[in-house]
């Protein structure tokens, strides 16, 4: 089996990136105006990366499917981004920061990588508040933290519940500027279709235009891959409808691995699916936790009750509930890690403990909060505080003040009051930590070809903490991506711009238009959707929050089998020169029915728990993840073979030289 | 400069300048006016004053009839620039749903309000022009008072003045609170400002209105 | 729930459209009114007619992409949503529901509902950001204290998706609500003030030159918007822009 080199470098952790920086080679001013760099996706790690690189010089290429850049799905991300800035002088650092992340990533990520990012960290909100971007302040005018899960300082910066949106116009705004100055040319709905590589390295893509249906060839010198995460493998997950690992995948079947693809975050605090024809999940912020208590019945019977909606949970004694993460965790409560808390929360629902009509369902419930913040608010104001009518009343007010817009989100989809019910949440796909495999700089196994933020497997390990997708994406884009670019175009300052009329591009383009073709003129009767639903049962199912050989084996068939039938039997109507949606979800869906198959496969090779990966077969005796270091303490980063299921692993052994490896414990 | 004369923002500007000009106007009007319910010889006094004072005559007067002119002729202008800037209409639009029917419909209420205009103007001004500056006719300082009355005699001028200023209420309701906003004024007083203009909108089209009914009752 | 559905239909960008009369029966009032057109588009295909075209992405409220004006109004009938998150318990068994794109000028229609909102994209990089390099040398965040009011009213400003409904419920397809959020939020930042001048004269001219009508302080913009964006923002930008005409 073959070893990867990450091409981390030498010296103590807190110098590597420094010293790194040193030592590798730089582009000049002038040279850079020869060189153009193509950026795909333009999210926190696309956008900020296709600003930077712009602002150095280099000549940038961005695309996004979506109709402007701001629209990328970060903008959803709701509660915060972490920074070692210890403002809040609780004991936060660099290291600690780092610590958490690789802990809270259950030791399945690499060291160098993280301590970078935790280094970087800091950066990201000077940068952020220069640009503009509105964060949380107190009354003195300073940035205001909370607290995220997982961790015992409040590192958490954030605007509101839309500290996604502001860091994205934050980058968006760095963009329009360089677009103003024609640094960036921007591509609206178009979505890559195929990398093009030349003497074996990334020097083009093939795009559609999502309007006019025209396939495009792009030139470049490198290509940065920014496309996000693939969640959307499940069909339903908190991604937008929009999301998909085209980009990531293409790549990989042109030579880049694959790591990881199975740790994939499941999301404790989601909106539970209501019916089946439900085309998303909604995410509440994990800041909910922060102040509400998650709980079931303590008696089946109450549960079953309720379900029936012959009790409310309001009704319920305090000793009938069950505080099941406060009872399992009491160091961490309700703030344990995102895998953990939604681990929990299955394990409750499947003895029957759940709390709505499919009995998959918890409640969030903020009634104590809500007194506790109005006792105090009372206390302040010089008011009874054994008026509880008067105490609810300023608790509501607080309770709105922080998460008014997520209350408001709830009760428009639920139509239910949360002030007054507690709120129903259960776990659903939200991130991927998998991705596509790169080393210390970034750069996947195709040279010339980079992947950054959600995209690359990324520096989460098998779990990421909350709070941490927007300090990666922004990292990667402003901090880290624009100095190792570097490094590598600086042997590219002769080569001249890049012909598009070459072979290679001239295969890659007929690819394209044969699959696009196959397509429209395939004699099916089924939607693309029926065959992504499936497609999202089946992972769902059999590799969802738990998993077992005998299922991951059922899944790698049917999915296959799936696969073979959408080609057979799908329906896309209309034509490949207009604005076809069908069309653009199709090619989507095609390439999710590979991943699904190495998702299931890298699964099922990695025989131990770890993280938000939960193997049925490696458990402590009271149910909690067991990791098996001896024999995993891996990347596993697959090659594409043909076949997702004859992909080849190859391994990048994690060395832990600063941490040392522990079983997580949240108790 | 060029670019300030051309734009959206400066347009309104000069909208709300004109609209405040022309409201300052009235309230002046306005209390002139009601002086002719309770003493023919107030009244009398200020009318004489207005019509033969160099100033007012000649450097105020034309200023108000620019302003007038002013502010009809680029409100339609405006009007027309925005029925354009939407392309194809809606077939359902429900603009009741988010905005006030005075609010929209500041073109017809507006239009009413010229309309009345070319009749008041028909009604006094003209005869007065024709009595000082044509005719030259001897200046007579107690002829006002009767004149005015003389014209609220006929009850169909009464009922077309009544409704004229119910259209220039609506019109005032949106424009006085507008107009400040257009100039940028929208602070902690707003709601006070906004509470004032409902007084002014109301009140002042409604003592023209009083005042011509008094008049006719009373002649 | 049964429901007629009145629904603008154009080929593409050039081609003349109209209206379209589709019903749909075994809606549920749990459903997304998005849900409700995926619903719709199923059978649609199934009857082998082209699936209605609309602009959706997050289907939370956030990102911006749908764009329904519903029943007369921008996102539909309900407050301080997006499209996306009116839910069908807003409508009745037996509904006629008219949907068409968002229209403007500026904004024209691509195919279907999905109309091309680059003008809003054109406004901002004419002047929607801050000078400052990404290189991260800049000055500690917390050097630079903002008073939270302020603070807060730039976030208020900022927390705009760019959707378009304010242009799209204003009777003069005014986009003043839009590009004075975003004037507002740097004109109240310290970070904005340096470049305050230059970014309204060149916003503000860059949106009369994409053909926006004029603001006549209707408020409908207000009303609509899915973020509940104040009008207190036009009457700054007001400000500014004269403000900055006066310095040169």
């Amino acid at each position: 089996m073959a070893r990867l080199d990450a091409k981390i470098p030498e010296g103590p952790i807190a110098e590597k990136w420094t010293n790194h920086k040193n030592n590798i080679n730089l582009v000049s001013p002038a040279n850079k105006r020869q060189i153009d760099v193509i950026v795909v996706g333009t999210g926190l790690a696309g956008g900020s990366a296709a600003a930077t690189l712009a602002e150095l010089g280099y000549n940038v290429k961005a695309f996004c499917f979506q109709d402007s850049p701001r629209r990328a799905h970060s903008i959803a991300a709701q509660g915060g981004i972490n920074a070692a800035k210890n403002y809040q002088g609780d004991g936060d650092s660099t290291y600690r920061l780092f610590y958490d992340t690789v802990k809270g990533g259950d030791y399945r990520s690499r060291e160098a990588n993280v301590y970078r990012l935790a280094e970087v960290s800091t950066n990201i909100i000077d940068q952020c508040v220069a640009q503009g971007v509105p964060c949380a302040r107190d009354y003195g005018g300073l940035l205001d933290n909370r607290s995220f899960g997982g961790v015992l300082v409040s590192r958490t910066f954030y605007a509101k519940g839309q500290t996604g949106q502001q860091l994205l116009l934050g980058a968006y705004s760095a963009m329009n500027r360089q677009i103003g100055r024609g640094k960036i040319k921007m591509y609206n709905r178009h979505e890559m279709l195929d990398l093009v590589k030349v003497d074996g390295k990334a020097r083009g893509i093939i795009t559609r235009n999502l309007v006019t249906g025209e396939i495009e060839r792009h030139a470049a010198h490198a290509v940065v891959i920014a496309s996000g995460g693939y969640g959307n493998l499940f069909y339903l997950s908190t991604n937008a409808m929009g999301s998909n690992v085209t980009a990531a995948w293409k790549i990989h079947k042109q030579g880049a691995y694959f790591a990881n693809p199975c740790f994939t975050q499941i999301h404790p605090t989601c909106i539970p699916v209501s019916g089946e024809n439900q085309s998303k999940l909604t995410l509440m912020s994990e800041s909910l936790r922060n102040d509400g208590r998650i709980w079931v019945p303590k008696k089946k019977e109450d549960a079953a009750a309720i379900r029936e909606g012959k009790l409310k949970p309001t009704e319920l004694a305090e000793e009938d509930r069950d505080y099941y993460l406060e009872r399992r965790y009491p160091a961490f409560g309700n703030l344990v890690p995102r895998d953990v808390a939604s681990r929990a929360a299955k394990e409750r629902c499947d003895e029957g403990y759940g709390v709505n009509k499919t009995g998959e369902a918890v409640y969030l419930d903020f009634a104590d909060a809500i007194v506790r913040y109005g006792k105090e608010k009372a206390h302040v104001k010089g008011l009874d505080e054994s008026d509880m009518g008067l105490v609810r009343k300023l608790g509501k007010e607080i309770i709105k003040a922080k998460y008014g817009n997520l209350f408001q989100m709830y009760e428009k989809i639920v139509d239910q009051n949360p002030y007054e019910t507690p709120m129903m949440i259960y776990p659903a796909v939200h991130y991927t930590m998998g991705g596509v495999w790169v080393d210390y700089n970034l750069m996947t196994t195709v040279p010339g070809c980079f992947a950054i933020g959600e995209a690359n497997f990324s520096d989460h390990g098998a779990n990421r903490l909350g709070a941490s997708a927007l300090m990666q994406g922004l990292a990667d884009g402003y901090f880290v991506l624009p100095y190792t670019i570097g490094d590598y175009l600086a042997d590219d300052i002769r080569t001249g711009p890049i012909a598009t009329d070459s072979p290679e591009f001239e295969a890659a383009e007929a690819s394209v238009r044969s699959q696009i073709d196959a397509f429209i003129n395939n004699n099916g009767s089924k939607t693309v959707d029926y065959f992504h639903r499936k497609l999202g049962k089946i992972i769902w199912d059999k590799c969802g929050m738990s998993r077992n050989e005998k299922q991951l084996k059922e899944a790698i068939r049917k999915v296959k089998a799936l696969r073979e039938a959408f080609y057979k039997e799908v329906f896309v109507p209309g034509t490949a020169d207009s604005f076809n949606e069908p069309l653009a979800k199709a090619l989507r869906v095609a390439d999710f029915l590979e991943l699904g198959e190495l998702f299931a496969k890298d699964a099922l090779e990695r025989t131990e728990s770890c993280g938000g990966h939960f193997r049925e077969e490696s458990q402590s005796p009271e149910g909690e993840a067991l990791r098996d270091d001896a024999n995993f303490t891996f990347v596993s980063a697959w090659e594409y073979k043909g076949e997702p299921s004859e992909a080849k692993l190859h391994k990048e052994e994690l060395k832990y030289e600063n941490i040392e490896l522990k079983t997580r414990s949240y108790k | 400069m060029s670019s300030l004369l051309s734009s959206t923002i400066f347009r309104k500007v000069t909208m709300a300048l004109s609209g405040l000009f022309l409201m300052v106007f009235l309230a002046q009007h306005f209390i002139i006016n009601i002086t002719s319910v309770f003493s023919a010889t107030i009244f009398n006094q200020f009318s004489h004053f207005m019509g033969t004072n160099a100033l007012v005559q000649f450097l105020l007067q034309p200023i108000l009839i620019g302003g007038v002119i002013f502010h009809f002729v680029l409100g339609f202008v405006l009007e027309l620039q925005n029925s354009s800037a939407r392309g194809i209409k809606y077939t359902v639009f429900k603009g009741n749903a988010n905005a006030s029917w005075v609010s929209r419909n500041m073109i017809i209420s507006g239009a009413t309000v010229l309309a009345f205009l070319a009749l008041h103007f028909y009604d006094f001004w003209v005869p007065e022009i024709n009595y000082k500056y044509i005719e030259f006719l001897p200046e007579d300082p107690k002829r006002y008072h009767e004149e005015l009355v003389h014209k609220f005699e006929d009850l169909g001028r009464v009922i077309i003045y009544v409704i004229s200023f119910f259209f220039l209420s609506l019109h005032l309701l949106h424009g006085f609170a507008s107009a400040f906003q257009s100039m940028g004024v929208n602070n902690k007083y707003t709601p006070a400002l906004k509470s004032f203009g409902k007084v002014y909108a109301i009140g002042i089209p409604l003592g023209f209105a009083f005042i011509a009914i008094f008049h006719f009752l009373n002649h | 729930m049964k429901l007629k559905l009145k629904i603008w239909r154009q080929e593409n960008a050039t081609a003349k459209g109209s209206m379209h009369t589709y019903s749909l029966d075994g809606v549920s009032p749990d459903m997304s009114f998005l849900e409700m057109m995926d619903m719709l588009n199923e059978q649609l295909m199934e009857q082998g007619i082209d699936p209605v075209a609309f602009d959706h992405d997050c289907r939370e409220g956030i990102c911006g992409a749908c764009s329904m004006f519903i029943n007369g109004e921008a996102h539909g009938p309900d407050r301080l949503i997006t499209t996306c998150q009116l839910h069908m318990r807003k409508f009745k068994d037996g509904d006629t529901i008219h949907i068409e794109p968002f229209r403007a000028k500026p904004f024209p229609v691509i195919k279907d509902l999905v109309v091309d909102r680059s003008s809003f994209d054109r406004i901002q990089h004419a002047g929607g950001f801050v000078s400052v390099n990404t290189s991260g040398n800049t000055q500690d965040a917390n050097a630079l204290p903002i008073e939270k009011e302020a603070a807060d009213k730039a976030f208020d400003a900022a927390s705009c998706i760019g959707c378009g409904a304010c242009v799209a419920s204003c009777k003069n397809a005014s986009a003043m609500l839009f590009v004075s959020a975003k004037v507002s939020q740097y004109a109240l930042l310290p970070q904005g003030q340096v470049e305050a001048t230059d970014r309204v004269m060149n916003m503000v001219k860059q949106m009369d030159e994409e053909g926006f009508g004029n603001c006549t302080n209707t408020g409908a913009c207000e009303v609509e918007c899915p973020k509940g964006i104040s009008l207190e923002n036009i009457a700054r930008m007001n400000r500014e822009y004269l403000t900055a005409n006066l310095k040169g």
